[in-house]
């Protein structure tokens, strides 16, 4: 890709209707703006997720107040709760369901890490099954934690060079 | 009829059926054979209108034996009496009659019964698993079970791995003097 601008041919119509950016950074810019959340509410922390998601916190902010039940249509998956070994294949069937690209909040201490169940019957993280792309601490994180972790993701989706790694991908399977 | 001349009318109307009647605080335990167990009952919840069910749990003393004791709290709406009935199960058979058929609610007890703790509810007509998934080989609530549980592997169903307990602090042992030594990290539990 050139990093080279060019003017565009002038037209009126269209005048400032143009943006001029790279197509890595309007990509991201469009995902991390519409993040739909898969809720997977396990236990107590889903309580603080529907906070988080109702008027007073609104993570519409975020453009990410559609909760999508259906993983195909979701693009990242909370994490909120309890994960115990009779529902943890489950949620990685669920994970598995969600079309690329997708990511993962590990909400509160059960889904990070069990949490205060050391027993036989929880899993002891969710990242033991699926790979996790923000923690957030706390029993249960307040919604301003899950926003702040949100806006971690944010971040994190940002910096993503998706276009970059695909088109290196397709060069080195050209070459080989 | 308070519960206390309940405990002494069974044990006449059925001689021989009632090893044992402890009161305490006002409450009544009768200790019962595994014969009379379905006689009895079956008698408490029609003739002495123990309507409700209230819970069935199940003990482990594990050493002792009979190991297992399965609980029963039978409360009478009509007369306002609480009773507890009580029976041994022994190692060598985990078998118990089911109550099911005299209170509807004892066929989910039963099977939490069944789960955690692996007695088994003869005549139940529905004996699964409760908690746990079909297929599960443990009973969780044994004593000689460990506390951050065992692995085990059903291959797209579930599965379970033994827990880090790094000297788990959330049980702790009555009769201690402190905390530090009621904590299992300081019995040196794994
Ligand atoms: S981290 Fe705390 S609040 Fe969240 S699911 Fe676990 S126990 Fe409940």
């Amino acid at each position: 890709m050139s990093t080279e601008l060019t003017h565009a041919a002038y037209d009126s119509k269209i005048e400032g209707n143009i943006v001029f950016t790279q197509l890595d950074a309007a990509m991201n810019w469009m995902r991390k703006n519409s993040l739909w959340p898969m809720p997977m509410g396990l236990a107590c922390c889903a309580i603080e997720l529907m906070a988080t998601a109702s008027s007073r916190f609104d993570i519409a902010r975020f453009g990410a107040e559609v909760m999508r039940f259906s993983p195909r249509q979701a693009d990242v998956m909370i994490v909120a709760g309890t994960v115990t070994y009779k529902m943890a294949l489950a949620v990685k069937r669920i994970w598995d369901q969600m079309p690329e690209p997708k990511w993962c909040i590990a909400m509160g201490a059960c889904a990070s890490s069990g949490g205060m169940y050391r027993s036989y019957a929880v899993l002891q993280g969710i990242d033991h099954l699926i790979p996790v792309d923000v923690y957030i601490s706390g029993c249960p994180p307040r919604p301003e934690a899950l926003i702040e972790g949100f806006m971690r993701l944010q971040r994190k989706i940002q910096g993503e060079q998706s276009f970059l790694a695909q088109k290196k991908e397709l060069v080195d399977a050209l070459s080989q | 009829m308070t519960a206390a001349e309940t405990a002494l009318a069974l044990q006449e109307k059925f001689p021989g059926a009632v090893l044992s009647i402890t009161e305490f605080r006002g409450e009544s335990s009768l200790m019962l054979t595994m014969a009379s167990l379905i006689p009895v009952m079956t008698y408490c919840q029609g003739e002495l209108a123990f309507d409700l069910l209230i819970d069935v749990s199940s003990v482990d003393n594990m050493g002792e034996d009979p190991r297992y004791v399965v609980v029963y709290e039978l409360y009478s709406l009509t007369t306002k009496n609480h009773l507890r009935i009580k029976v041994s199960v022994s190692e060598d058979d985990l078998n118990v009659p089911t109550v099911s058929q005299l209170w509807p609610t004892a066929d989910w007890h039963e099977r939490e019964i069944y789960d955690m703790m692996g007695i088994k509810f003869t005549g139940h007509p529905d004996l699964r698993r409760i908690l746990m998934w079909d297929g599960y080989p443990y009973h969780p609530l044994r004593k000689d079970f460990p506390m951050g549980g065992l692995p085990s592997d059903m291959p797209d169903v579930a599965f379970s791995e033994t827990a880090p307990l790094a000297g788990g602090p959330f049980v702790t042992s009555s009769g201690a003097m402190d905390r530090v030594s009621a904590e299992p990290r300081a019995k040196g539990e794994k």
